[in-house]
């Protein structure tokens, strides 16, 4: 047994055991945990597969990000743990027939991949122009010159979804005390400070 | 390759990476005496005086007293995620340490998405400090881990596109070819602090508050939150999260001089300079970076909470934005993009 297969027996069975930990957990924050170590484990496979960059950007964008958003809501939560057992029967339908079609699914990518190769590789050998690329490089070519209308559209669209975002949730409170740091550097000691010759026991009006 | 090849190949690796740890630690322990001894001059006291000649051994002691107290795990704590947290923050410091050239060929692991590896790396940090922060089910290490979470993320973006614009002139993602694309007959004038002298001050102060250092250090801000997300913790436990925080300085103190201060180069480029050994230079120049944050530390306030993501989010996310498009047009026009 080589190493390469020691480690992808290694990163697969986490993987696939904290897959199972994140729907058998019963605390909600120890499922986001297991969620997170099923993210690394991911990345761990895609460096065994030689896709050292899609491995980076795994971990950076979702367990960097998307993941601490998850963990941030979840810990924010005041989760009943009696409320979130019970309706399981309710949903039980449901849920086995989501997951019926995701395995499905699998199935049929898994047997694709097996009964004609040439079909699933097909796609992946246009990346290669030359050996000597890194597959950073390959990625950024693909991306960047190939389809690059493709991913200008994608971009596009993810900022009309930022932007609606930002004006469903946006409202706009009057009586707001807003602090402009340029005003407040512009000030100078005779815009702020007067200096007044007090008469005695008159006083001065300001 | 063999049984006995690869096993040896293993052994090699352990043993350099265990050299490289115990540098680091060393290191670190003197880092953390230095950053006391110059807050300490600055505010015209000694510091640590009395452990060792001058306070040398300040740290061991430090480390020793850590270690010998009694852990204290609240009752309501969640016991095996309190406990996970300082081991997750500490060991994703050290983790960094796996790429960072420390002279030409010497890391342990020269991958080709290094600058990748270390950005993600320090993107996981943030765990630490939330599950502590959540596991010690505490309102002041709750309120701090929010905090922290919230602007470790906001650094982080700018922090993203510093990154990109020094890739976008070394045209490569591996740390030792960046060092590298710096190596010009200017010597220090060809590094990148000068070309891109703006990003670099935007990776400096996103450094700072991606560490969660003065004047950013709203997460631990002992005068409303006593010590934030490391309230309850005690004894090594504590000294881990302390240990991981000094870890994740000294790796921003790393990656500032690999991407701007030529890593192992010299600032002179002619012959006395060049026979230095190029780990003396790496170290002269992290130890500069690490000087100005102990300055920063001494000298500047605590930011307030807004204006901490105002400046994140509305002045060096559009600074390094807009810098990242005008440093691609300069290349392109000028044809100094590297590969073009």
């Amino acid at each position: 047994m080589t190493a390469a297969a020691a480690f992808f027996y290694l990163f697969a069975s986490f993987a696939v055991a904290s897959g199972f930990m994140v729907i058998a957990a019963r605390n909600p924050v120890t499922s986001v945990l297991f969620l997170i170590l099923a993210f690394v484990n991911a990345a761990g496979l895609f460096v065994l597969m030689g896709a050292e960059f899609l491995a980076m950007i795994l971990v950076v964008v979702y367990v960097g990000a998307v993941a601490v958003l998850f963990l941030f809501v979840v810990m924010m939560l005041d989760v009943d743990f009696a409320a979130l057992r019970q309706g399981f029967q309710r949903y039980l339908p449901i849920g086995s027939l989501i997951g019926a079609i995701f395995l499905i699914e699998l199935l049929l990518v898994v047997g694709t991949w097996t009964i004609d190769p040439g079909l699933v590789q097909a796609p992946l050998g246009h990346a290669a122009h030359g050996e000597s690329v890194t597959n950073t490089q390959a990625l950024g070519r693909v991306l960047y010159t190939d389809y690059v209308y493709f991913f200008q559209i994608a971009g596009l669209i993810l900022l009309v979804a930022m932007i609606g975002a930002i004006v469903l949730t946006l409202r706009d409170r009057t009586g707001v005390k807003r602090q402009n740091i340029a005003v407040q550097n512009a000030r100078t000691q005779a815009m702020a400070v007067d200096t007044l010759k007090v008469p005695s026991r008159q006083g001065v009006e300001v | 390759m063999t049984f006995w090849e690869m096993l040896g190949t293993v052994l090699l690796i352990a043993l350099k990476s265990f050299v490289l740890l115990a540098a680091l630690l060393v290191f670190i322990a003197y880092a953390l005496l230095a950053d006391r001894k110059i807050w300490a001059a600055v505010q015209l006291r000694r510091g640590p005086n009395v452990v060792g000649p001058w306070g040398l051994f300040q740290s061991f002691a430090d480390l020793l007293k850590f270690v010998l107290k009694e852990p204290v795990i609240p009752a309501g704590a969640n016991k095996a995620i309190f406990l996970l947290a300082p081991l997750v923050f500490a060991m994703l410091a050290l983790a960094s340490w796996a790429v960072i050239p420390l002279a030409d060929g010497w890391a342990i692991a020269d991958i080709n998405v290094g600058i990748t590896y270390i950005f993600a790396i320090s993107s996981l940090g943030v765990y630490g400090v939330i599950m502590g922060g959540w596991a010690s089910n505490s309102k002041y290490a709750f309120l701090g881990a929010l905090r922290s979470a919230a602007q470790m993320i906001s650094y982080e973006v700018s922090l993203g596109f510093v990154i990109i614009c020094v890739l976008l002139c070394a045209g490569s993602l591996n740390l030792s070819r960046i060092v590298m694309a710096q190596d010009t007959a200017l010597g220090i004038f060809g590094w990148y602090w000068l070309w891109l002298f703006p990003m670099f001050a935007v990776f400096f102060v996103s450094a700072l508050a991606e560490t969660n250092r003065p004047p950013f250090d709203l997460p631990e801000a002992e005068s409303e939150l006593v010590a934030g997300y490391m309230v309850e913790y005690s004894s090594t436990p504590y000294l881990l999260f302390m240990l991981g925080e000094y870890v994740a300085i000294m790796t921003m103190c790393a990656l500032g001089t690999v991407l701007f201060l030529g890593g192992w180069l010299s600032p002179i480029p002619f012959v006395p300079f060049t026979w230095v050994p190029g780990v003396i230079w790496f170290a002269l120049k992290a130890s500069f970076l690490f000087f100005m944050i102990a300055m920063v530390k001494a000298m500047v306030p605590r930011y307030r909470y807004d204006q901490l993501m105002r400046l994140g989010w509305k002045v060096f996310l559009p600074l390094s934005l807009i810098s990242v498009v005008v440093v691609a047009f300069v290349l392109k026009l000028t044809g100094l993009a590297p590969g073009a």
